[in-house]
């Protein structure tokens, strides 16, 4: 009787022994498959940048103005330009904002009031919707001063690399060892000394990581632009006025039916994918060279 | 060669010291005080914006749908329908991929492979949202209108319920193809939590797991998740902050439909950040705008609070930590 028993109970134990062998291999099969997943999104989406970019790409890119509907000719240089300037002012623009309350977040107020309330505030910018960025600063600028510009554009941007950049140097400076600073002091160093001659500078690498980031995020904003720089079918240096950006261009020119422009608008979506992940690898690469 | 003078007069920039000090320490104070002044700017600015639409409508404007600029009436509805029914979508793939990969990333995938693939899907994040809405839009729409969506219309042409679900004309462009493509732009943000989190699980409790007889799976499912679970609802409430709030992508391929004629996943229809995006700039002053204004203050509401339950989840789990080490 006992046998039988044991047997009995040896079926159960390897049914269920199988049955979990199975849910497992099924579960960890699927695992592979969502890694897959995400991948074949990636590439493919890379592959048709690529493949539709090239294709609209030549010289004619780079030295043309936006093209009226149907030209024959025509490029994107005044769009380029004005991404060029607007990103880069906004990064100049942002970036000391961000150190500089980073710089508080890490060495001021780690346990104020003040320091756990502006890291807060400052995680849910980093992924506010950035078209509400481009809604405050048309209330503020562009509908006071009642004309759209680049200026405008540019200040929507920076709000853009701020947060970014606050978060980057506060995660730095929290990784340098409080001994560093106290060698500092112990010289009788004072604090602004401290922190920009030791611990900016040993955070550094992570800082600038930051900025690359920062910069890659605005590169392909569009949401903000929208209604601040707007766009503009000229060649323009001046920041009161309306300014063409790619990533607007793009916008404008993929939602129309015309040809020209959507051969375009694939040399745009191109020259940005390119530029940003670029930026984007530059930045890892980067900081695991210094770290 | 400047050293300090014997006679007790500290060198000159240590001198300078006392205003460098404090300049520099009002500036840092400054540049914080600055971030918090931007979000309640944002939000004054949202209020004041939208006061004209919502004296006029109150909080009717949430469940009314009329949004008409002819007649100038305003509802919106079909936008707040369509940017949580996107968003919704979009969870419902995002969530289970994202976990797959942590899973993979954390338990399968070999040692050399784990940086350069986690790379790879943080790449996805990287990629701007414009891209997406081109690639959307030209490239993706035809084929899911092709391979998903005629063929499911052949299908389901005499069922009843799920016929209206299918219908619509047959380009792809719809509900049901910008959820997906919210989709896969959040994935990389709930994916690295996820593999963040569970990279953080001691390896003494995987590994007595592991010591009793259990399964990879197992130990994932019953030790894992439910030790990490606050920061896997965190990562996913950050991923739906995102969904919420992205413009461009959705614009592309949503379709910019203002009425809500049926639930079909493939109608064209509108979500608030793409009413934003496509109507502000056109908008004349007056009650067009400070109605966009308001679904923006609306739209900046709900993020807000998502973003703040996932801030709050997320600390806690860090707090957590300290006392568990």
């Amino acid at each position: 009787m006992s046998t039988n028993n044991f047997i009995a109970m040896d079926a159960g134990r390897l049914a269920k022994h199988r049955r979990r062998k199975t849910v497992n291999a099924i579960a960890l099969t699927l695992s592979l498959a969502a890694m897959a997943f995400g991948l074949f999104w990636l590439f493919w989406i890379l592959f048709e940048t690529i493949r539709l970019g090239l294709g609209g790409l030549n010289l004619d890119t780079f030295t043309q103005m936006t093209p009226p509907p149907q030209a024959e000719t025509g490029g994107l240089a005044n769009a380029i330009f004005g991404s060029l300037v607007m990103v880069g002012l906004a990064t100049a623009v942002g970036t000391p904002v961000g150190v500089l309350a980073g710089i508080y977040l890490g060495e001021y107020g780690q346990k104020t009031w003040l320091g756990s309330a502006t890291r807060f505030i400052n995680d849910i910018l980093l992924s506010a919707p950035s078209i509400v960025i481009g809604l405050f600063i048309y209330s503020v600028v562009v509908a006071q001063v009642k004309s759209f510009s680049a200026m405008a554009g540019i200040l929507a941007l920076s709000l853009i690399v701020i947060p970014v950049v606050i978060r980057t140097t506060e995660n730095m400076l929290t990784l340098i060892p409080n001994s560093l600073r106290e060698a500092a002091y112990a010289l009788g160093t004072p604090k602004w000394r401290v922190i920009m001659t030791i611990t900016l500078k040993a955070a550094r690498a992570g800082v600038i990581t930051g900025v690359l980031l920062a910069l890659a995020r605005i590169a392909g904003e569009t949401a903000p632009l929208l209604f601040t720089a707007l766009s503009n079918q000229f060649w323009t240096t001046n920041l009161a006025a309306p300014m063409a950006s790619l990533p607007v261009t793009i916008f404008k020119f993929a939602m129309s039916p015309y040809e020209n422009w959507q051969k375009l608008a694939w040399a745009g979506v191109f020259l940005i994918t390119l530029g940003v992940l670029t930026l984007n690898i530059m930045a890892r690469v980067f900081f695991r060279n210094k770290h | 060669m400047q050293r300090s003078d014997p006679l007790g007069h500290p060198p000159s920039d240590r001198r300078s010291a006392p205003w460098a000090d404090t300049v520099f320490s009002v500036l840092a104070h400054g540049a914080a005080i600055l971030t918090l002044l931007l979000l309640a700017g944002i939000i004054a600015s949202l209020l004041y914006g939208a006061a004209p639409a919502i004296r006029e409508y109150g909080l009717s404007f949430l469940w009314t749908s009329e949004w008409d600029p002819v007649q100038n009436k305003y509802g919106g509805l079909v936008m707040i329908y369509g940017t949580l029914m996107t968003s919704l979508i979009a969870l419902l793939i995002a969530v289970p991929v994202s976990f797959g990969i942590a899973l993979f990333l954390t338990e399968l995938s070999p040692g050399w492979l784990r940086r350069p693939l986690g790379i790879a899907v943080e790449l996805l994040a990287a990629v701007p949202s414009i891209v997406y809405g081109m690639w959307g839009l030209l490239v993706f729409s035809p084929v899911l209108s092709t391979y998903v969506q005629q063929p499911l219309q052949a299908l389901l042409v005499n069922v009843p319920v799920l016929r209206t679900l299918v219908s619509g004309a047959p380009v792809g462009i719809g509900i049901l193809s910008a959820g997906i493509i919210l989709a896969i732009m959040i994935i990389p943000f709930i994916a690295s939590v996820m593999r963040d989190v569970f990279d953080v699980t001691p390896a003494m409790l995987k590994e007595s797991s592991y010591a009793l007889g259990s399964t990879t799976w197992e130990v994932v499912f019953k030790v894992v998740l439910p030790y990490t679970k606050t920061g896997v609802v965190g990562g996913i409430m950050l991923g739906l902050g995102r969904a919420l709030g992205e413009t461009m992508a959705v614009t592309f391929v949503i379709g910019n439909f203002n009425q809500l004629n049926s639930l079909s996943l493939f109608e064209a229809a509108n979500s608030i950040s793409s009413a934003l995006a496509n109507e502000f700039a056109e908008a004349g002053e007056g009650l067009h705008q400070a109605s966009l204004i308001y679904l923006g203050l609306v739209l900046f509401f709900i993020t807000f609070v998502v973003l703040s339950f996932s801030r709050l989840l997320l600390s806690r789990l860090k707090k957590g930590e300290g006392t568990r080490t």
